[in-house]
Order: structure tokens, then C-alpha cells, then sequence
């Protein structure tokens, strides 16, 4: 591992879906790196692109989509273009994934005993009573009373609340480099997902495990996250540290997320809408992807913006970025 | 489970009960077998003897207590042609209506899952396609048909293989089988194909559905990101996906099987139990008639629990709404 090279760095990153009807730019252009004990926020609408970033990272992006172009550097290591065998190696070994829909995500015929051995087995030389012992362990590390005893159930003997709860234990069963959570919480209560928020921030300090953390919920983030990359439309639209960005956001779009969550200093205010709706990303017209519904577009906008670094530690990709100190 | 089970065995039982009533007393709606045994010369004296001997002569329900206090015995009466206990006739062909139907069961699950989930995996290649317009032919080609040009082409026109009968059988556990020697081997070949053809189209179908669902799923997408092997995603957590319908409707359809042998062991002249019934309807042999269809629906009954049982075993919620209940 190298001692100042970042866990991940993504550069230009192109995921495009070849269908039938044309091809629909998932992921353009998308630039990040996330360094060891670092949690990266990926904020986005739903259809911005999140998740598959976060599937072409893990190489599995379904047909008709593929990684056309960029770099995806693991340990200083490409693995935009790494073949199928090496991906293998590395997923749910380096680097794991937790899905959105935890009711969804563990196969419901098999014990957990089972899907958790396999992870270990598939990835390390130990005998089955090794295995079992890890998967105990990952149980009772996430926080699963008689860890012993539920190994032997089916998923569909535990709440959504304690799937997620195994999917966690399952991503940290070899240790990894790098966990891609995909909106986690999203399915769960509000007092489970602040249980497992609290958890996972505190594995990622204390195994130094980066971490991207993909969510449309900026509220999520706020307490968790060291930095943060907002995404529109496949492509990533203002990226700095939470608390700048989501104290001085500068493009119309952030400023737009931010304005529309419920706050108790703006009691009485009718919340922000952002005017219209997600672009389809299928023949995306040409020039700034937010033009339609941004309320500083001009002329300017109906060429592409480039990302601009309008001040330290922040980027963005708007031809009139907000630079009024407060917002 | 126990529960469970226990629950299924008497519903199991209360079927076979309402079915005895019935086989019984339609059989005798479906005509006098006094007139196909007797002279038809014989005068009045003659045929009251002989409905007398065969104890046709009591009041119907007075016949279905005495068959039922029999039954209980283990005796479903005699046949009136052969004048054997009938249940031994049917026993004695069973093993060869079995091993063709079993025989039939393997082929078409040997072929037709792999055939089904590879589809599934491959939907849009050339060979799946082949499968997919191949199953068609096997659902809609008659039986009989396709049997009979089995005969054409590799008894007839080949010479490869045999047309008729068992081959040579040898005892396994007291049973006479054909599949242990090479040459019953040979004459079990085309009737099991022939008997397996709609079956295998049934499950390269159902088998190809599943994998088709079962692969978009959540799960799938996670065991491939925990880094198994595309071979342990397939043959683990896809394939005990799908075989909860494919064994409930193999299990199903076994039952269909020893009925639909009736054809494939008259065109193939196979010596099992599907001959002896045509026979025996053909000349009103009641108590044979009653004791197959008995016996097929104890058969019928002991499958469904059998795969219920099973089902429970793959699909682990099934388990629990039991224990529910």
C-alpha cells in the first residue's frame, strides 16, 4: 500500500449504456480520490449517476453498459482495465460493496452462516471452522446479539434493520481497503440508520477504511462525511469538504439540494423547490445539464462548463458560481 | 415440521378416502362386466351364477363395505380375467412403469436444467435460441408420434437400437430392473426419451425463467461483489433459486408421467402397468381397474407430500410460516 498514494483515485471516469434508443451517459467524466480513514459523500438525485460510479468501480456494470473511459486507480494500481480474474481478487476482498435495499441483497435460500463463509473462503486459504469464526465475529462486530446462534438463520429471520447489519458484517469479513456503501440507510428507520451511521464512521476510524458514502440525502452526510462530491446528471458538479460546501455552497444546484432541507432556523419559510425535474440522461442536449432549471442560466450556459477551482479546496462546474460569502 | 407433516398426512388420507368412493362407484356406472365375461348364449340361470361367484349380485353399497373392509386387509380384490389377486398383477408391473418413469424423470432433469439455466445466463445467442424453439417442438409433438418415429429412424431404418420390450432384466433387491444390463439399457433408451420429451421442455422452460429472474436480483449482484466465482454464483445461489418451482412442478408431474407411460409403454410395448390398465378397461376388469387407479392415487397423494416436504427444504420461509401456524 502505498503510505501517501490515496486508496482510490478516480480520474475521468466514462460509464456509457449503449441501448437501443441511444447512449445514455451515466457517468462523464467523474473525478475523486478518497485517501485511507476517509469517507467521501456522494450526493446526487436519483439517476445522477451514484451508484453506477460506484458499481464501475467494482467492475460490474451490466450490458449494454461499460467503463469507456478513465482511470480508476486502486492502491496505485489500474483497474479501469483490470481482467475479470484480478476484479475477482479484489472485490469483497479490497474492496466491498454494501447495496441500498438490504431486504434485497442477501440471497433468501441460504443461511447467513453460509453467504458469510463464502466471502472468506472465496478469498482466503482458512478451513470452514476459521471461516465461521470470522463470520461470528463480523456478526457480533456490528452489533448482532448471540452472534453464535444467528448465524444458522435465513435472512428472512432478521429485520431490515439487522440485514443491513449482516451486509456490513459480510463487507468487513476480509478487512477491506475501501467500502462502497450505496444509500444504506436509506431503507431503514431513522433510529437504525443513525445506529449504523454511527458505526460505520467509527470502523472507518478505527480499521482507517475509506469509504464512499453514496446517498441523495444531504442530511446523512453531514455528521459523516470528511468531503464531499455533489452529482448531477453523470457528471460531479461542485466537490470540497462537507462542512465548506454545505456551509458556502457555489453552484446553483447545491445551493438548490441545501435550500430544499427543512431547517429550524427558516421556521414558517416555505422550503426551496428546484424548478423542473432530472434531465434524461439519454441525448443529453449540449452545454450545462442544470441550464433548464437553474435560475442565473444565460448564453453562457449552452456551452459545457468546465470544472473550475473557483477558490482552495473546492471545485465546481457552473459559469456563475455564487461567490458572496454566506448563503 | 412434524406438525406439518402430521396435518399433510391426514388431509392425505381424507383424499384417498373421498377417491376409493368415487373410483368405486363410477366404475359401475361405466358398464356391466357380466356381459363381457359371459357366453352370450348363457341363459338367466348361467349369468345369476356367475354374478353370484363374482358377488356382483349385492346392492352396490353392500359391495363398497365389503371392498373396503378388504382393503384394509391389503386385498383389492381378484381380476376377473386372470382370476389373480389383482394388486399382485399391478405390483408385478410396477417396477417396470417405475423404472421407465424414473428413468424419464432423470433424463429430463439431467438435460433440461442445464439446458434452461445456460438460456437463462445466454438469452440472446444463437443456441439459446435453438434450445428455446427446441423445447417448443417437445411441448406440441404428440407422444405417440414422435415414438413411433423413433422406431422408424433408430430401430427401423438404423438398426440401433432395439423397438420392443424390456431387454434383459436382472434382480436388484428382489426387483427385476432394465438399466443394469446393456442391453435392457438399450431397449430403456427410447421409450425414457420418448416418455422425457415434454418434460424436458417443461423444465429447460421453468429452469430458464427462473434464471433469467433470478439473476437481476439484488443478491446475485452481491454474491458477484463479495468476489465468488462466476461458477459458485451459478451453481450455489442461482440454481437453489430456481429449483423451488422446478421441484415442485417435476414432483407434480411425476404423477403425469406413470399416467402418460399409458402411451409411450403401448407404442414401445413395454411390459408395465400402463399395458395391463388399457387391457383391463378394454374388458371391464373392475377390480383391476379400481386397484390401479387406487394405487395411483395413493401415489399421487405420497408425491405431494413428498414435495411439500422438499419444498420446505429449499425454501426456508416456507419453514417458518409453518411453525406459524
Amino acid at each position: 500500500m502505498g503510505s501517501n498514494a490515496p486508496t482510490l483515485r478516480v480520474e475521468d471516469l466514462k460509464t456509457h449504456f449503449f441501448t437501443k434508443a441511444g447512449v445514455v451517459k451515466a457517468v462523464d467524466n467523474v473525478s475523486f480520490s478518497v485517501d485511507r480513514a476517509q469517507i467521501l459523500g456522494l450526493v446526487g438525485e436519483s439517476g445522477s449517476g451514484k451508484t453506477v460510479t460506484g458499481f464501475s468501480i467494482l467492475g460490474l456494470v451490466d450490458a449494454p453498459g461499460r467503463v469507456v473511459g478513465g482511470r480508476i486507480e486502486f492502491n496505485g494500481e489500474d483497474i479501469a482495465n483490470a481482467d475479470e480474474g484480478r476484479m475477482q481478487t479484489l472485490r469483497g476482498n479490497r474492496i466491498a460493496m454494501i447495496f441500498q435495499d438490504p431486504m434485497m441483497t442477501l440471497n433468501p435460500v441460504l443461511r447467513v452462516e453460509t453467504q458469510m463463509m463464502e466471502t472468506v473462503l472465496a478469498h482466503q486459504k482458512v478451513d470452514r471452522k476459521t471461516a465461521r469464526q470470522r463470520a461470528r465475529d463480523a456478526l457480533g462486530q456490528v452489533g448482532i446479539p448471540s452472534p453464535d446462534e444467528r448465524l444458522a438463520a435465513y435472512p428472512h429471520q432478521f429485520s431490515g434493520g439487522m440485514r443491513q447489519r449482516v451486509a456490513i458484517a459480510i463487507a468487513l469479513l476480509n478487512d477491506p481497503d475501501l467500502i462502497i456503501a450505496d444509500e444504506p440507510t436509506t431503507a431503514l428507520d431513522v433510529t437504525i440508520q443513525a445506529q449504523i451511521l454511527f458505526e460505520a464512521q467509527k470502523l472507518c476510524r478505527e480499521r482507517g477504511t475509506a469509504m464512499i458514502w453514496i446517498t441523495h440525502d444531504l442530511a446523512v452526510i453531514a455528521g459523516l462525511a470528511d468531503k464531499v462530491c455533489v452529482m448531477y446528471a453523470g457528471r460531479i458538479v461542485e466537490a470540497g469538504a462537507i462542512d465548506e460546501v454545505l456551509d458556502h455552497p457555489v453552484h446553483p444546484y447545491t445551493r438548490g439540494l441545501i435550500g430544499s432541507v427543512p431547517s429550524r432556523n427558516r421556521r414558517g419559510v416555505p422550503l426551496y423547490q428546484i424548478p423542473g425535474m432530472t434531465p434524461a440522461l439519454l441525448n443529453l442536449p449540449p452545454g450545462c445539464a442544470f441550464r433548464e432549471r437553474c435560475p442565473q442560466a444565460d448564453g453562457a450556459c449552452m456551452a459545457e462548463p468546465g470544472l473550475s477551482v473557483p477558490f482552495d479546496g473546492r471545485a465546481v462546474r457552473c459559469f456563475h458560481p455564487h461567490l458572496e460569502a454566506g448563503a | 415440521m412434524s406438525v406439518f407433516v402430521i396435518r399433510r398426512l391426514m388431509q392425505s388420507i381424507a383424499v384417498v378416502a373421498v377417491m376409493s368412493f368415487i373410483v368405486f362407484f363410477g366404475i359401475h356406472i361405466v358398464g356391466d362386466p357380466v356381459d363381457m365375461l359371459i357366453n352370450p348364449e348363457a341363459d338367466q340361470a348361467d349369468i345369476e351364477a356367475a354374478m353370484h361367484a363374482l358377488g356382483l349380485d349385492r346392492p352396490a353399497h353392500e359391495q363398497y363395505w365389503y371392498f373396503l373392509v378388504n382393503a384394509f386387509k391389503g386385498d383389492l380384490g381378484r381380476s376377473f380375467i386372470f382370476g389373480e389377486p389383482a394388486l399382485q398383477l399391478i405390483v408385478q408391473r410396477m417396477p417396470a412403469t417405475l423404472e421407465l418413469a424414473f428413468a424419464a424423470l432423470f433424463l429430463s432433469v439431467l438435460i433440461g436444467i442445464p439446458l434452461g439455466v445456460y438460456s437463462g445466463l445466454h438469452p440472446d445467442t444463437l443456441a439459446s435460441k435453438t434450445i428455446m424453439s427446441g423445447s417448443i417442438l417437445g411441448f406440441s409433438l404428440p407422444t405417440f408420434w414422435v415414438g413411433l418415429m423413433m422406431i422408424m429412424v433408430f430401430a427401423v431404418i438404423l438398426g440401433w437400437l432395439p423397438s420392443t420390450g424390456r431387454g434383459e432384466t436382472v434382480p436388484l433387491f428382489g426387483i427385476p430392473v432394465s438399466f443394469l444390463t446393456l442391453d435392457g439399457l438399450s431397449h430403456l433408451l427410447m421409450p425414457a426419451v420418448n416418455l422425457a420429451l415434454f418434460k424436458m421442455s417443461l423444465v429447460t422452460r421453468l429452469a430458464r425463467a427462473g434464471t433469467r429472474e433470478v439473476v437481476h436480483q439484488d443478491y446475485i449482484k452481491f454474491a458477484r461483489a463479495k468476489g465468488l466465482s462466476p461458477r459458485r454464483v451459478v451453481l450455489v445461489h442461482v440454481l437453489k433459486n430456481i429449483m423451488i418451482p422446478v421441484v415442485t412442478v417435476i414432483g407434480l408431474e411425476f404423477g403425469g408421467l406413470i399416467a402418460f407411460s399409458v402411451v409411450t409403454e403401448s407404442v414401445f410395448a413395454w411390459p408395465g402397468m400402463g399395458k395391463l390398465i388399457i387391457e383391463s378397461i378394454q374388458n371391464l376388469d373392475r377390480p383391476v381397474i379400481v386397484a390401479y387407479l387406487m394405487i395411483t392415487v395413493l401415489m399421487f397423494v405420497t408425491i405431494n407430500l413428498v414435495v411439500d416436504v422438499l419444498y420446505s427444504v429449499l425454501d426456508p420461509r416456507v419453514r417458518l410460516q409453518d411453525i406459524r401456524a
